[in-house]
């Protein structure tokens, strides 16, 4: 299953066929060539979709069948303390992760737009983007850690005291979203920097014929005519960061206690350790609702689908 | 390319009074050094450290010896240079061997865990990009009610979180008897993802049709018309395609940890958490970490190192003007 992958979700409809020649409709050669395709639409995502809301209203532990039971893990959920924690540190994990991720991001695409435009520094800066999430973690882990680590060596040499990184609950969420920040810098980037190279050259002509400095050509210029492309990474990336889950499994595995038990932790424990699978469904109806209407939230207030070019 | 040569004629106008950029006479800006772009390139430069020091780091890691990174946690050379940690790794240490040198002497054997990754990476790979271009043809090229809203319905599952329908997806896998298979790691995307198809969709309605038409004239049906003639036009956007649903696969440690567990089938993320866990409490066996991370990751650094050019230039919002 891949991550957040490049979901151009901008489609233009096809244009209808001139075949004039044959007139009549290909139903049944596209019955042929998409059904493949549609089972495993079907199979893999339409009905489990289906099914994982009919399990949230269920109470099931893998033996047996699913007992119907209306809301009540809805209504465990509002008074399940782990759950509003499990949000809590997610919220704190996605704040830190987006603002720096997309700071840097767009810092990074501008260089590349102004200064180099060389595949090699791309290619470079895409890396860690490549590399697998575990392998990425387990990394960072070793270099991050309290008594060897060359951050910390690194730290002493400063003259200031070690950092527990993954071991203390103030700074394990923090750390992972700087992990994560590291890992997706480069290819966030790479997304700004294609919306930048869209962006008319002719409307900088005009600014600088202005006399527009490039402080409010980026201003006023840039940052409204990359917008739509900023709101779809934001909307692409916000809905990725809700869904960590490998960096911490493979990391701190929700500790210290549950400073880093974030909600699809939550949700793997729920249905795997504790065998309650409708609760770890509804969970994650939750989850999915939650990314509803965030996505929803930044496409309206941001207005990404406007674009100032009109 | 048509910005570049917009520019160029701009920046040989009167507006531009040259602190910037200026077009010498061959045609290239001439960039004059000033501090501003000194500074980007210091900028830049750092981010690419950032970005590479960690991976170098990796390695040397891996090449030292367990006992020894302690006592040189800093020198940038392996500490005690040894192949130890990659022995230990493909599981050609005895036990008592590789406790000697720090590891767990628990049997762990990466061979198996490479192999398993290119078996269920490899049938993914081919299965998706096949039934993902059948389908993406169907929506670029025929003619039949009701494909655009097929089409759109298909897109909207881009908008499923996957642990949403990983729960469901595990018991359909767990009831037809393929937990621990290879088969039951795959199927969930061997028939399409949602992006395969609008990724090559996306390709098919640029082409050109004048070929498909003469093919048509000549009485060609559609299975030979996209065998013969789309598919061997389109052979950059699948290779593309192909590489970034391989990397996709490789990476995947959800689904595997989930339907996976068994070492028969086990793969190399799930591998990695399984190693980690197993690693001496105190003092963990790094060296041997950092070496199966290495292992780990490196297929993708060499595919990377050929390849490159094609995934970088992959990035971007194909459908935004």
């Amino acid at each position: 299953m891949a991550t957040t992958e490049i979901p151009a979700l901008t489609h233009t409809a096809a244009p209808v066929l001139k075949s004039g020649r044959r007139g009549k409709s290909d139903l049944t050669t596209a019955l042929i060539f998409i059904a493949p395709a549609m089972v495993g639409f079907i199979v893999f995502y339409l009905v489990p979709t289906i099914r994982g809301l009919y399990l949230s209203f269920t109470s099931y532990d893998l033996f047996g069948s699913p007992v119907w039971i209306g809301l009540t893990n809805y209504v465990k959920i509002a008074q399940d303390k782990l759950f509003w924690n499990a949000m809590a540190v997610t919220g704190e994990y996605v704040v830190i992760n987006i603002v720096f991720q997309t700071i840097f991001a767009l810092g990074l695409a501008l260089l590349m737009y102004h200064v180099a435009k060389s595949t090699l520094v791309r290619g470079a800066l895409l890396l860690p983007y490549l590399i697998a999430n575990v392998i990425v973690a387990l990394l960072w882990f070793w270099m991050l850690d309290y008594q060897i680590g060359i951050v910390n060596q690194v730290i002493e040499w400063l003259g200031l005291p070690r950092v527990a990184f993954f071991g203390s609950g103030t700074w394990a969420i923090p750390t992972i979203a700087f992990i994560n920040v590291w890992r997706h810098m480069g290819y966030t980037a790479l997304l700004l920097f294609a919306g930048l190279q869209a962006i008319p050259h002719h409307v900088y002509e005009v600014a600088a014929l202005d006399g527009a400095g490039p402080w409010k050509t980026f201003w006023k210029i840039t940052m409204p005519l990359l917008r739509p492309v900023m709101v779809l990474v934001l909307v692409v990336t916000v809905i990725g960061s809700f869904q960590i889950f490998d960096t911490v499994a493979v990391t701190t595995g929700g500790g210290p206690v549950n400073a880093s038990r974030v909600i699809q932790l939550y949700i793997y424990d729920k249905a795997f350790t504790e065998q309650d699978f409708g609760y770890a469904s509804a969970l994650s109806v939750i989850l999915f609702a939650i990314l509803g209407v965030v996505a929803f939230l930044q496409m309206k207030f941001l207005r990404g689908n406007e674009s100032e070019l009109g | 390319m048509t910005t570049t040569q917009r520019r160029e004629a701009v920046l040989a106008g009167p507006a531009n009074r040259g602190t910037r950029r200026r077009a010498s006479p061959t045609g290239h800006p001439r960039r004059p050094v000033s501090w501003g772009r000194v500074s980007a390139w210091a900028v830049l430069i750092l981010a690419i450290l950032v970005t590479v020091v960690p991976f170098l780091w990796m390695i040397r890691t891996a090449l030292s010896s367990n006992h020894s990174l302690a006592a040189n946690s800093a020198s940038l050379l392996p500490a005690d240079f040894s192949w130890g940690a990659f022995k230990r790794v493909f599981g050609m240490q005895s036990p008592e061997e590789a406790i000697a040198q720090g590891g767990s002497g628990a049997a762990i054997n990466f061979w198996l865990y490479l192999r398993n990754s290119f078996v269920v990476s490899t049938m993914i790979t081919v299965a998706q990009v096949f039934f993902s271009a059948l389908a993406a043809y169907a929506f670029a090229r025929l003619q039949w009610r009701g494909r655009d809203k097929v089409f759109t319905l298909f897109l909207a599952t881009l908008l499923v979180p996957p642990i949403f329908t990983a729960l469901p997806n595990f018991l359909l896998i767990k009831n037809l008897g393929l937990l621990n298979t290879f088969l039951g790691i795959a199927l969930p995307t061997m028939l399409m993802t949602p992006f395969a198809i609008f990724f090559l969709r996306q390709f098919f309605l640029g082409m050109s049709r004048e070929m498909e038409e003469a093919a048509k004239l000549d009485g060609a049906n559609h299975l030979r018309i996209f065998f013969q003639i789309v598919t061997p036009n389109a052979v950059g956007p699948i290779a593309t395609l192909s590489l970034l649903t391989f990397i996709a696969a490789w990476n995947d440690y959800f689904w595997p940890l989930l339907v996976g567990q068994d070492e028969k089938v086990r793969v190399l993320t799930v591998g990695l958490s399984v190693f980690k866990s197993q690693s001496p409490q105190g003092a963990p066996d790094w060296s041997g970490l950092m070496a199966a991370t290495l292992v780990a990751a490196l297929p993708i650094l060499l595919l990377f190192l050929a390849f490159g050019k094609k995934v970088v230039n992959s990035i971007g919002f194909s459908g935004i003007k």
